[in-house]
């Protein structure tokens, strides 16, 4: 399956920092057919790094998507039934509008004068996206990890508009921890002196800061299980030597990782979005958690992973018993994987079961009893 | 099975199911209801209601790969303990709450019983009779804990840690001031009408408050 991505400009798009962005750019996937009823449409929701390639190969570079293994024909999101949709985020750097897009008012890079951005203005955007492809009523919205957030923020936002559910590896706001950590990334970056207050754009960007951000972020995504399989105390060379020479495995597999992501990610993008997620609370404006959840028509399906403690199982709990507790239908399942909370990308085999299943039956139940 | 059992009537229940108590269980609970079934395993019963009853199913099951197979199925289950597993629901959030041949397996079967009275107007209890002849006999006879077709296990592998007769059941409902509003036993494949408590193997109440 080769795809290409495609872009739709949007008039304009009000922010809820009161800021307005005109235009807008969305860089976008399709895979499969939307049915004549329109009502076979799946919205996925990427996570922090992520675009809107997330499945088939790419017409550009060969790549394939960031979750082939979950979106095709005969897999989770079965491309022969259903009609899926990516994008990529409002503050991305993979043709979105974000931080690196120029500025029609000075004709360079917003840089830093880009307006703060938040997940709901991130969902309000995919919705102008849904809206412009002439869908009223997604069948499901899935995601994980800054996905899942999306995912609640879609079934708050637009009750009506969502059959199905499904935050993965999730939380309904970020704890000390969470932020923590993000915060250790944006400060890597703004110590690079190459990152220039954000104006770096046409000198060389914040490589070694944007790196380290990387490599933190690497850590968090694995487990100490995985971590041991992968690397244990192995060396890079034969002879471990007393000095600084000596490279573990682990160094230079995050040293890798934190290099290749400078080339495809946008430093400034980094800290808009880690931002967002870290200011993001469902609850917001609604009190309680499950008085925010009490605004959902929709089927949940909430997974969370054994090892994930970036993202533990309690954060998950807390959306579900919320949901029950205003008696929503949700289903929950810890699923058993030692990849930490990179198992929702990895380790798909079981994630895919469930989540085959439960849309078959939102189908069977909410749509099609419905038409 | 589950599309087997999408096409075939509510007598042929016990037939497809292969459980009794689940043919009775299907024959109790209404259309377009909205049913809760505690200790669920893999969401067959749940998964059988839903599309011969349309009813709203949900269930609750400790054991993930069960909670797995059951959400595969469609069934919206949530993996937690029965012990405490009911306490976020809100009052009367089911028409019926079904726990069946589990009761004697919970730790607080009180507790447990009180709570799907709680978040269900109904509940629907099935049990197997610990008053059957043959347990009474074969304790009678070997002077140990008795292992009988209903009851297979050693004592020291048996899942069962509350051993409870129809009786008992009786009383405790007299007892709690529940009202029985209808109560079947079960033999083999026959419904038993006469001296229950020696009788019959499994019991199947329909209770509420």
């Amino acid at each position: 399956m080769i795809v290409e991505t495609q872009i739709v400009r949007f008039d304009s798009l009000l922010l809820d920092s009161g800021a307005t962005l005109a235009p807008i750019d969305v860089a976008y996937e399709t895979y499969g057919e939307l049915n004549a009823s329109g009502s076979n449409a799946i919205l996925i929701l990427h996570a922090f790094s992520g675009d809107a390639h997330a499945a088939g190969v790419s017409h550009n570079d060969g790549k394939p998507g960031w979750w082939d293994n979950m979106i095709g024909p005969g897999r989770a999101f079965d491309t022969s039934q259903y009609f899926v949709i990516c994008s990529n985020v409002l503050g991305g750097c993979k043709g979105t509008t974000g931080p690196a897009s120029i500025d029609p008012a000075t004709g360079k890079p917003y840089a830093m004068s880009f307006p703060v951005i938040s997940i709901s203005d991130m969902v309000r955007l995919q919705k102008k996206l849904v809206n412009h492809l002439g869908i009223e009523r997604l069948l499901a919205v899935a995601g994980g990890s800054m996905g899942g957030m999306q995912v609640l923020e879609w079934a708050v936002a637009y009750p009506d508009a969502v059959a199905c559910a499904i935050p993965i590896a999730t939380t309904s706001r970020h704890s000390a921890q969470q932020i923590a950590f993000n915060e250790v990334g944006r400060q890597a970056i703004m110590a690079d002196p190459d990152w220039c207050e954000g104006n770096y754009h046409d000198k060389k960007p914040p490589a070694r800061g944007l790196s380290v951000a990387r490599m933190v972020g690497h850590i968090t995504y694995m487990s100490d299980d995985s971590m041991r399989e992968k690397f244990g105390r192995r060396f890079r060379q034969q002879e471990p030597l007393p000095n600084f020479s000596s490279v573990f495995e682990v160094e230079s597999y995050l040293r890798y990782r934190g290099s290749q992501f400078v080339d495809r990610f946008d430093a400034n993008s980094y800290l808009y979005i880690t931002k967002a997620m870290d200011l993001f609370d469902v609850t917001n404006s609604h009190g309680t958690l499950a008085a925010a959840l009490e605004r959902t028509k929709s089927r949940f399906l909430v997974i969370s992973f054994t090892s994930d403690w970036l993202y533990p199982t309690y954060q998950s709990l807390e959306i579900v018993s919320a949901l029950r507790g205003r008696n929503r239908d949700v289903a929950f399942c810890e699923l058993q994987s030692n990849y930490g909370h990179d198992a929702f990308l990895v380790d798909v085999v079981e994630q895919s079961e469930l989540i085959r299943g439960f849309l078959a039956s939102t189908y069977r139940e909410k749509v099609a009893r419905a038409s | 099975m589950s599309t087997a059992a999408a096409s075939l009537n509510p007598q042929s229940v016990r037939d497809v199911l292969g459980r009794k108590d689940y043919a009775i269980i299907s024959e109790i609970i209404e259309p377009n209801t909205r049913v809760l079934d505690v200790g669920c395993g893999e969401g067959e019963l749940l998964h059988w209601l839903a599309v011969n009853k349309d009813v709203d199913a949900r269930g609750v099951e400790i054991v993930g790969a069960k909670v797995q197979r059951a959400i595969a199925r469609g069934v919206s289950v949530y993996q937690g303990d029965i012990d405490q597993g009911l306490a976020d629901y809100p009052d009367e959030a089911f028409d019926y709450v079904i726990l069946s041949q589990t009761l004697q397996e919970v730790r607080k079967p009180l507790k447990v019983l009180k709570e799907m009275l709680r978040v269900g107007k109904r509940a629907i209890v099935a049990f197997p009779n610990f008053g059957h002849w043959s347990v009474r006999l074969a304790h009678l006879w070997s002077g140990r804990a008795p292992r009988t077709k209903l009851f297979p296990h050693d004592w020291y592998d048996s899942p069962n840690i509350h051993f409870l007769t129809i009786h008992d059941f009786e009383s405790l409902a007299n007892k709690e001031k529940w009202t029985v509003e209808r109560a079947f036993y079960l033999s083999s494949d026959k419904e038993v009408h006469a001296l229950p408590n020696l009788i019959a193997e499994v019991g199947v109440f329909l209770i509420r408050k």
